[in-house]
Order: structure tokens, then sequence, then C-alpha cells
């Protein structure tokens, strides 16, 4: 038997016993990124529910404007008695918008002088800012036609005062907007590449090297090179097999959990799955090299976990800083490992396809990389210091 | 044949092998004595090559380690200090990873199993798994991994360390077979008794240096000492880090 092959099988077969590495590589793993898009799908249609849910708030002094709360009670608003005063009430969370028309509004009303009401909120509540858009839209919505209806009564035709109408054209797709809620999916497939193999990476070098069973190994007629690849092989297994069940897992979820709404299209089908896998193939040796390099220059187990712990950190920034600054993605940008996989998936999440080129660019950018990882790897593998352990 | 001429190793300032040259013949035991600390693991790793040497010149079987180690490495069968088994393989599989990375063929290498299962003793327990196997458990598996490929030469490192006494002599008479049958046998020990009741050739490192290269009577007659451990510390200067 060729000796990568047997370093492959052996290392296979030994993993498969380790109860630590299927748990992590093949179950809790691969896992997250599925039950991420189902709580997703739960958050955004309990978030749409709400938009069509009665705004249920406290309104003082609603007997100073009837005509004004009657309006409101039709746009879906329903008053509720208030307890306290409005600033309390924000301030325990009893409430958390308050609308208070003052006393002074009947006589401001009257005398055709804008009429001020009240809005209390405390704007760093989480979720708060739906309800006050919604109340604020009721009320500007009032205010505009009350304003037409006077401009009306003193012969002035309404329009005057409306030089600009802006006619919204979204050219988004359900697809696209779906693929907006769910971009952080890219990210949770790069870190289940991550952990797949990590354990593994760790454990066949520093690992062997703690146990001292690198030293018999390396006394063996067999090329250090052809262990490394061997090894390297396994750790790519189990990145790939990690990778593929979260695929399938969240596949299978967007066919089972239902859409929130009929404008959001989640485009999750076998084309998705099968080039998101192509996309992922050279990223997945590229992790497994760069975490073997990593692995080999520490001196135990413990501390190539420390280092790979970091690592995993370190390769999320660029998905991080893309989330917060949106920029115009170049072609050259597919060439970057990882962030080319991201952009890709994206788009694919959006229902686009990338362009050949670009495809292209994803798979030399990371084909290369590897390339490059791997013979600063072999020269690492080479050292004298590896095999002896201890 | 293992033949090693004026070996020279540093780790940073420290010259842990410093001029070692010997002979290991075919058909003998070559018995490495010193005490811990000597150099002998350092010297062993530089014959199997997993160190270069930072001089001299090390040849097994008249082929040239530091230029061509794999071929070296081929004509060798090595229990390092390290015995590093896997611990969620069997024994059987631990013997058997070895033999598909020499790349045996399956019928050979069961042959060569079955043969040194039985010469070790070991049928009990060559389906466990080697977690928690005693000292002379992972030994035997160890030296049965090391020379599934019938290797010409035998390199062993301490192969007697940390076993009982039936598992000591066990191991006596399994060196004993591999020399008898025309092995070249190289083994290193701290245990002088060891090394005199076993050895054809014993070669005395002691500060990274040979200090003696004698049969045991040669030794005992060069020293002029009657008692073999007398003339080790004569040898050495102190019985520091030898132990009968």
């Amino acid at each position: 038997m060729n000796a990568i092959a047997a370093v492959f099988i052996k290392e296979i077969r030994e993993n498969l016993r380790d109860k630590r590495t299927i748990m992590s590589a093949l179950l809790y793993g691969p896992l997250i990124g599925p039950a991420m898009f189902v709580l997703m799908m739960f958050a955004i249609s309990s978030q749409l529910g709400g938009a069509r849910s009665p705004v249920d708030i406290p309104v003082i002094g609603a007997n100073r404007a009837p005509t004004l709360v009657t309006e409101l009670k039709q746009a879906g608003l329903v008053p509720q008695p208030s307890t306290a005063s409005p600033m309390a009430m924000v301030e325990s969370h009893m409430a958390r918008v308050v609308l208070r028309i003052p006393s002074t509004y009947a006589a401001q009303w009257k005398a055709g002088r804008p009429a001020t009401v009240e809005l209390f909120y405390d704007s760093s509540q989480r979720g708060v800012q739906s309800t006050i858009a919604r109340v604020k839209g009721m009320l500007e919505a009032w205010s505009r036609k009350q304003g037409a209806l006077r401009l009306l009564a003193r012969g002035i035709s309404p329009t005057v005062i409306t030089p600009l109408v802006i006619a919204d054209r979204d050219q988004s797709t359900p697809m696209s907007r779906a693929g907006l809620f769910l971009a952080f999916m890219p990210y949770f497939f790069v870190i289940v590449l991550f952990t797949g193999g990590m354990y593994l990476a760790n454990d066949l070098t520093a690992g062997e090297r703690e146990r001292q069973s690198l030293e018999p190994l390396f006394a063996s007629p067999v090329a250090r090179w052809r262990i490394l690849l061997g090894k390297l092989g396994a750790v790519c297994v189990f990145a790939l097999a990690s990778l593929v069940i979260c695929l399938v897992l969240t596949l299978v979820a967007a066919r089972i959990v239902p859409m929130p709404a009929l404008d959001i299209a989640v485009n999750l089908g076998v084309r998705f799955g099968a080039l998101t896998l192509l996309l992922m193939l050279p990223l997945a040796s590229l992790i497994a090299v760069v975490q073997t390099l990593v692995a080999a220059f520490a001196k135990s187990y413990r501390e190539a976990q420390t280092y790979l712990q970091f690592m995993m950190i370190v390769l999320v920034i660029p998905s991080v800083v893309m989330s917060f600054m949106p920029m115009n993605v170049r072609d050259w940008v597919y060439l970057i490992p990882v962030m080319g996989q991201q952009i890709g998936i994206t788009q694919l999440l959006g229902g686009a396809m990338p362009s050949g080129l670009e495809i292209v660019y994803c798979l030399a950018g990371s084909g290369v990389a590897t390339l490059v990882a791997g013979v600063i790897t072999v020269w690492v593998y080479r050292s004298e210091r590896l095999a002896i352990s201890a | 044949m293992i033949e090693v001429a004026d070996l020279h190793k540093a780790f940073g300032e420290v010259k842990a092998v410093d001029g070692v040259g010997f002979t290991a013949r075919d058909g003998e035991i070559t018995g490495l004595l010193g005490p811990n600390g000597a150099g002998k693991t350092t010297t062993l790793r530089m014959l199997y090559t997993l160190m270069k040497p930072d001089h001299g010149s090390v040849r097994v079987d008249g082929i040239d380690a530091v230029a061509d180690p794999l071929a070296a490495r081929r004509r060798l069968g090595v229990l390092p200090d390290a015995r590093g088994l896997y611990t969620r393989l069997t024994a059987r599989e631990n013997i058997d990873y070895f033999a598909s990375l020499h790349g045996l063929e399956t019928k050979i290498s069961q042959q060569r199993r079955d043969a040194l299962v039985d010469a070790l003793e070991m049928r009990d327990f060559l389906d466990r798994r080697t977690q928690g196997f005693s000292q002379g458990q992972r030994v035997k598996t160890a030296i049965a991994r090391a020379l599934i490929h019938d290797p010409h030469n035998v390199i062993l490192d301490e192969p007697t360390n940390g076993l009982d006494v039936m598992a000591t002599r066990g191991m006596r008479g399994f060196m004993r077979e591999l020399r008898d049958s025309g092995h070249c046998v190289l083994f290193s020990s701290h245990i002088m008794q060891e090394v005199g009741l076993l050895c054809d050739r014993i070669v005395v490192i002691a500060a990274g240096r040979v200090v003696a290269d004698e049969s045991p009577q040669a030794l005992r007659e060069q020293t002029g000492q009657e008692n073999l451990e007398d003339a080790f510390v004569s040898l050495i200067g102190s019985a520091e880090g030898l132990a009968a």
C-alpha cells in the first residue's frame, strides 16, 4: 500500500474512535449553522408579524383630541389606560411608547397653529424603533390629511404643497431580500470548515508529538512529506464531512421551516449546496494546511489549541469588516481566501450566480495560497525539533 | 552492520555528542553503555536519521545515512526511547500500520507479524487497544512494530527500561535470537549487569565521547579490574548515573 494512503487510512480510523472528535466535527459543530438559520427564520416571522399586529400604547389625554384618537384607532392603534406619568412608565418598562396629548392641544388646534403631541420612549431599548415609526407614521398621515383639508377649505389644491413625489422602484427580488437576512450563513460555513478539522489537525501533529509517537513514525522509511500529505488528507476529509453535514441540514431546514413572508424567498436548493461545496473545496485544504502548520509550531496539544482558537478569530475578521463596511466588490477580491468564498456564497444566497471568472478566481486564489502554505509546512515538518518529544 | 565515525552534535553550547565512533557488527550484540545524559539517545537518533550530525558519518550496511536517510532507515528497525504507541488502536493495528508504511504485501506482513507475536509472546493482548498496556506489553508491541519489515540492523534504546524480571529475561532471549540469526543488534543501556551479560562488544560513552570499545573480557583486562562494575567506574571516573 502507498505510504500516503496508509497514513490517511490510519488517521481516519483512529479518529473515528475518538468521541471528542466525532462529537465536535460531525455532530454539534455542523449543527450551529442550520440552527441559526431556523432561529433567524423565526425571528423574521415574529418581526413581520409585529408589523401587522395592533399597536398597544398608553394614550394620555385622549379626550382632548377625540377625532385624532378615533382616526388612530382605525389605523390600528389600541389606546391603553395610563397608570403613571409617561416618564415613569417608559423608565419602568411598563410601556415602550407613550403618546400624550397636552392640555394646550385644543387651543392650538382651534387657533390653526401647529398643535403639539408628545411621544415618550427610550430609543436605546431593543425593538422599540418599529413601534415609534408606526405611531409617527399614523400621526403624520393624519397631519397631512388635515393640512390638505385646510388648503381645500381655502380653495387651494393640496398638490401645491407636494412638489415632489417619490416613487419606489425597488429592484430587489424575494431571493435577494432573503440574502440580506442570511448574510451570516457564509460565516458559519467557514467556521464549520475550521472546527471540523481543528481537532484532527491538532491531534495529528501536536498531539502525536506530545504522545511521543512521532519519533517512531519518523524512524520508518517514509519521507516526511508523504506522512504530512496523508495527515492533511485526513484533516480535509473531516472538515469537508463537517461542512457537508452542515449544508445538508441547512437545505433540509429550508424545506421544512415555513418562510416568514411572501416577499422573501430562500434559495437553498441542491444547486446552492453543490456550488457552495465547490467554492469551499480549496478553502478546506488551505485551512487544513494552516492548522497543521500552526500545530507544528506548538510544543503541546494545549499550546496548539490556544493558537488555533486565536486563528479562528483572525479568520472571521474579513467577514465582520465586510458586514460593517459595505464595499463595491471588484473581481480581484475573489482571489482572497475566505473573502472570495464569503462573497460568492452571499451571492448564491441572494439568488445570483457568480460568473465563471469569479469562480475561477475563488478557486485559484485559495489553491495558490494552499500551495504556498503547503511548501512552508513541508519545510517545518522536516525540522529535527518536530520529532523530538518533550 | 552499522559504522559510526567521529560523530558530533551540539545543542547550542552543549556538546551532547563529541566525537563518537564505533562499529556494530552483524551477528553480534553491541551495547552502548553510559550514565544518564552521556549522549546515548542523541547518538542513536543520529543513527536512525532523526537528527543530522554536525560532523561525522553514519553507514548502515554501507549506505551513507546522512546522504540517503530513506535507504538507511529501510535497513533499520528502531525502538526509540519514546515508544509512542497509538492508544486508540489495538496492538495488531499498531503493527499493521507500520507494515503498510513499509509497503509490505498483506500476506508477507501477516507471516512476519505471526512470527514476531510468537517470539515476543504477545498473543494474549494482540487485539486489545494499547491504552492501559503495561510497560512490558508496550515495549513488545513497539518492537514488533519496529521489526515488521525484517530489518537487518536493529537499534533498541533502553529496551528493558521499566520491565519486570520476567519481561527483562524474555527481552534478553529475544535479542539473543536476533543475534543468532545473523542480525546486527545495537542497544543502549545504563544497566551494567545487562550489558555484561548480553554483549559481545561494549561501547562505553561518557560526556559525549567513547571511553572504551571492547569485549567484556578485554574490558576487564584493560582496566585491571576483575569486576565489570569496577571496570566501568574506573573508565568513567565515577559511578554516578549508572545502575547495577
